[in-house]
């Protein structure tokens, strides 16, 4: 099933709840076709942007929201043509999986013929034909999921609107519907918008990110983008985990607790904190190693170890190593790191 | 936070017909029994009335019986409400169901209970006739209304006791009888407070019907003396309007007054308690 | 009596959802000990006390004489005496309920929607406003209603003011049990995804709140029409010779009439409302007008355990099960 689509566009979109301001005014420019994930902890304002492009907030006087061309601001959400997937799923209880999925389309006084076929495609393609007559409450989370998504696509929406679809299931499921979502959003090709607060959903899902903290826009781009040039500590806190290396910079090199490393962009000489990813650091013999330090805890997770280092580093490093090698508390460890690991936020005196 | 799938000009439009039902047949006639109620001078109308030692012995009659109802309502249901919830046996759904039957019961019907228990030929005559040759007829008198009282109070009360106690968490009585407490402890200590919000409810509904019962005491009266007895007759056999109206007013304030005092106490709407 | 009790084991509490449902513990009745004698005893008398007078009247209705006890014979001739005489109040009675319950419906649906999807202050005073009239004693608002419109004798005499009466006694019933279960689906995220839809607000009431309401609206029915049969506080007031209902026509029958009568009348009036009480028993509906949430839940419950036993999905669904129950308690859009 194809869909058409259209771009979306936000300009200068803001919201003020009670006098509190919950979201900075933004702008957003979404391609047609494109997956766009809103990333943040709770509180970020993307379900309020969501919500804003669904027509269930208006934005704050100057803000506009145009599908393609058309200026749809003043549209409430009944004529916006957007399918909208709510984090509760919102079935309707009093009608079975068939009348869920049919409802836009009897809104929308379809006839009949086109309503079954339509109806059909959909069980079909979301893997729901033995369950069409049953009521809402004999559905498990992840059939509830699929009943959603089939019902906001029935009426051949032109935005599709996921609000952290799969948060309410259990994490075995939401593994593996993350990737039979993945799979369909791809075949649709549909312009949408995902909010979620999980960033392997957000990194396995979206073409772009947006992270957003506390009202504002911190960063867009491809996953890649955001995982590996995080814009600032927020996001890339926020994105994966992050080590803490401070030290003083001198000819090129940072030198801190347990040795020194490179440093592949040049920095003022002087104080300053860096930060790298665990996957970037790597166990090597202390001969050739850049920096040196002792196990402080060795933590199996079964396809990794979980490794923290005192002594590198002012702070405690946290590296991952393959779950094979067993290492004890107290043995002795030089680190090395990949040539353009260190991401540089901060830096003492500016 | 602004609900843009219920505009304003629907909630109007929902709210509308019921509040102006409202309005036209219980706001403006309550105001105008205010007004009333004030008759020519209302300091002195009001004042004439409150002085008046038969309606002050009616108000405080009320008062005594309405009280003494709901204490031993309270106690009686919290015993027999417990027991129920507790213990298991057959028919116990139909003997819920019985039980809460009167709820149903105008206060005409519950007086004529009261008569075939305790009339002239009722039940309790005819046993203590044959035990002891005395025939105990008090349904005329003030322990027949007490009785009476009693029967419509009971069980709502019970209901409420049973609901609450349905939810108490049975581990907290569990801990006590770890620590050693007895039955009597345990429930001083960890029943009684844990119904205490519930009870609290409903005794003031317990409180307040009794107040404003009217039924009862009209089929069981011979002069027997309650407020909207007194009421009543000064309606309908002194035409005294503005008299009535003062004392029901009365009525209707001490009565709010109960139910907003026991809200404030549990922090929930006493009257929705019911 | 003989008592069946269960002794509790932590084996027979599963967890989960479950485990709320089954906070009762029913107790294993030790050697007898004067506590529990004691409350068998209180509460053989109290059933006594409260059922014995029932059963006496309906017995009382149904004997040839009532002195001279069941001896004299059965019979059903105070029944058909009393259906001849009062038969007119019964067929008030069920008009002034008839009508109570459409006015109540008309207008006390659409407010008790409009009241639970609004949780302004004003919405929260307007229905502590609706639930004065249950507040203050009957007797104010039937003097109230006689000082207003006891001028409009063509009004004042008609069955309209009675059933106007027992509106406003019957409407916070209504508005209170349907606001209740608004409230407890979350109708406005079902309202929302209706409207992502394109359904408009008139089409959303009909085809998602009515329908989903319907328990509520039901209970709230059966709550008004049995409080309307035995309204009689405002009614006596309210009433002329033409329009007496059936707890007007009791008062008279006591008063007047010999005991067989009053007797047989009451057994009328129990067979009018009795089913209505058993009917609302069985469908979990408290005497307030409010339905059991819990009840509703542990049907629920119940049958998806059926269903998954079914499916042979255990895992799954009993997690499935735990986020179906807490989805009402799920958390709102953040903003």
């Amino acid at each position: 099933m194809k869909l058409d689509s259209i771009p979306v566009t936000l300009r200068q979109c803001g919201k003020s709840f009670r006098g509190q301001r919950v979201l900075q005014p933004l702008d957003l420019n979404i391609g047609a076709g494109e997956t766009l994930v809103l990333l943040g902890p709770s509180g970020c304002g993307k379900t309020t942007t969501l919500r804003m492009i669904a027509g269930l907030e208006k934005p704050d006087a100057g803000g506009t929201v145009l599908f393609g061309d058309e200026d749809v601001t003043a549209r409430p959400i009944e004529q916006r043509q957007v399918g909208t997937v709510f984090q509760s799923y919102a079935l309707f209880p009093n009608l079975n999986v068939r009348g869920n999925i049919a409802y836009g389309l009897r809104i929308k006084k379809t006839d009949p013929a086109t309503m079954r076929q339509r109806v059909g495609e959909l069980l079909e393609l979301m893997e729901l034909e033995a369950h069409a007559d049953k009521p809402i409450n004999e559905l498990s989370g992840g059939q509830r999921q699929r009943v959603a998504l089939a019902r906001a696509l029935a009426p051949q929406p032109r935005v599709l609107l996921l609000d952290e679809p799969l948060t309410a299931l259990d994490a075995r499921l939401r593994d593996t519907l993350r990737t039979e979502m993945n799979t369909l959003l791809r075949g649709l090709g549909i312009t949408t918008v995902y909010v979620t607060h999980d960033q392997a959903e957000a990194m396995a899902l979206g073409d772009r990110i947006v992270v957003m903290s506390a009202g504002r826009i911190e960063q867009i781009g491809t996953p890649r983008d955001i995982y590996y040039r995080p814009s600032n500590r927020t996001v890339a806190q926020f994105i994966g985990t992050l080590n803490r290396l401070c030290g003083e910079v001198r000819d090129g090199m940072l030198n801190t607790l347990g040795g020194a490393v490179p440093l592949n962009a040049p920095l003022p000489t002087g104080a300053a904190t860096t930060y790298f990813r665990p996957e970037d650091a790597t166990l090597v013999a202390p001969h050739v190693a850049q920096l040196h330090g002792v196990i402080e805890a060795a933590q199996f997770l079964g396809e990794r170890t979980r490794l923290r280092i005192t002594g590198a580093a002012p702070d405690t490093l946290v590296i991952d190593v393959a779950g094979h090698l067993e290492l004890s508390r107290g043995t002795a460890v030089g680190l090395a790191l990949r040539p353009d690991a260190l991401l540089a936020f901060e830096i003492a005196g500016l | 936070m602004h609900d843009l799938t219920f505009p304003v000009r629907w909630r109007i439009a929902l709210l509308a017909p019921a509040l102006a039902l409202f309005t036209g047949f219980w706001l403006l006639p309550i105001g105008r029994l205010i007004q009333l109620s004030g008759g020519g001078d209302a300091l002195a109308t009001y004042r004439a009335v409150l002085t008046n030692r038969r309606y002050l012995e009616s108000l405080g009659a009320t008062v005594a019986l309405s009280v003494a109802v709901t204490l031993a309502t309270l106690v009686l249901s919290v015993i027999v409400g417990l027991f129920l919830t507790r213990h298991s046996f057959p028919a116990k759904r139909v003997l819920l169901a019985l039980l809460t039957f009167p709820l149903a019961f105008p206060g005409v019907v519950v007086g004529f209970m009261v008569i075939m228990l305790a009339g002239r030929q009722g039940l309790i005559g005819a046993l203590t006739m044959a035990l002891t040759g005395n025939k105990w007829v008090f349904a005329y008198s003030m322990t027949g209304l007490f009785a009476g009282y009693l029967y419509f109070s009971i069980p709502r009360v019970i209901i409420t006791v049973m609901a609450a106690a349905g939810k108490l968490d049975a581990s907290l009585e569990e801990a006590a009888r770890s620590l050693g407490a007895s039955p009597w402890q345990i429930m001083r200590d960890v029943v009684l407070p844990a119904l205490a919000p519930a009870l609290t409810a409903a005794a003031a509904v317990c409180f307040a019907t009794s107040m404003g019962a009217f039924g009862t005491a009209f089929t069981l009266a011979t002069d027997i003396d309650v407020l909207p007895m007194t009421i009543y007759t000064e309606f309908t056999l002194n035409a005294n309007m503005v008299t009535a109206a003062v004392l029901s007013l009365l009525l209707g304030a001490v009565t709010w007054a109960v139910l907003a005092l026991a809200r404030n106490l549990t922090g929930q709407a006493a009257a929705a308690a019911a | 009596m003989s008592e069946q009790t269960r002794e509790p084991t932590i084996s027979q509490m599963p967890p989960g959802p479950a485990t709320q449902l089954a906070q009762v513990r029913t107790r294993r009745l030790r050697s007898p000990n004067w506590i529990t004698v004691g409350q068998v005893m209180v509460t053989l008398a109290l059933c006594a006390f409260l059922i014995v007078p029932m059963l006496m009247s309906v017995m009382a209705g149904l004997t040839v004489n009532y002195f001279r006890g069941i001896s004299s014979g059965l019979t059903l001739r105070w029944v058909s005496n009393v259906l001849e005489t009062y038969g007119d109040s019964v067929l008030t009675s069920l008009y002034v309920a008839a009508a109570t319950l459409a006015l109540v419906l008309l207008t006390g649906v659409p407010a008790g929607y409009a009241l639970a999807r609004s949780r302004t202050r004003l919405s929260r005073l307007i229905e502590e406003m609706l639930v004065l009239p249950i507040a203050l004693p009957g007797l104010a608002t039937a003097l109230g209603l006689l000082a207003i419109y006891g001028g409009f004798s063509a009004f004042r005499n008609s069955l309209w003011f009675i059933v106007v009466g027992h509106f406003v006694f019957t409407l916070p019933f209504m508005v209170r049990s349907v606001a209740a279960i608004c409230a407890s689906i979350d109708l406005r995220t079902l309202e929302e995804g209706a409207a992502s839809l394109g359904a408009r607000f008139s089409q959303r009431f009909f085809t998602i709140v009515l329908p989903n309401a319907w328990p509520g609206i039901l209970a709230g029915a059966l709550t008004v029409v049995t409080l309307s049969l035995g309204e009689f506080n405002l009614t006596w007031m309210l009433h002329t010779p033409d329009t007496k209902t059936l707890p007007v026509g009791l008062a008279d029958a006591y008063a007047s009439m010999r005991i067989e009568i009053g007797s047989a009348y009451t057994i009328v009036f129990f067979a009018i409302t009795i089913p209505l009480l058993i009917g609302m028993q069985l469908l979990g509906i408290d005497p307030g007008g409010n339905l059991d949430p819990q009840r509703l839940q542990r049907k629920h419950a119940k049958r998806r355990a059926r269903e998954s036993a079914n499916a042979g999905a255990n895992a799954a669904a009993s997690i499935d099960a735990a986020n179906n129950a807490s989805a009402s308690a799920l958390p709102d859009n953040p903003l």
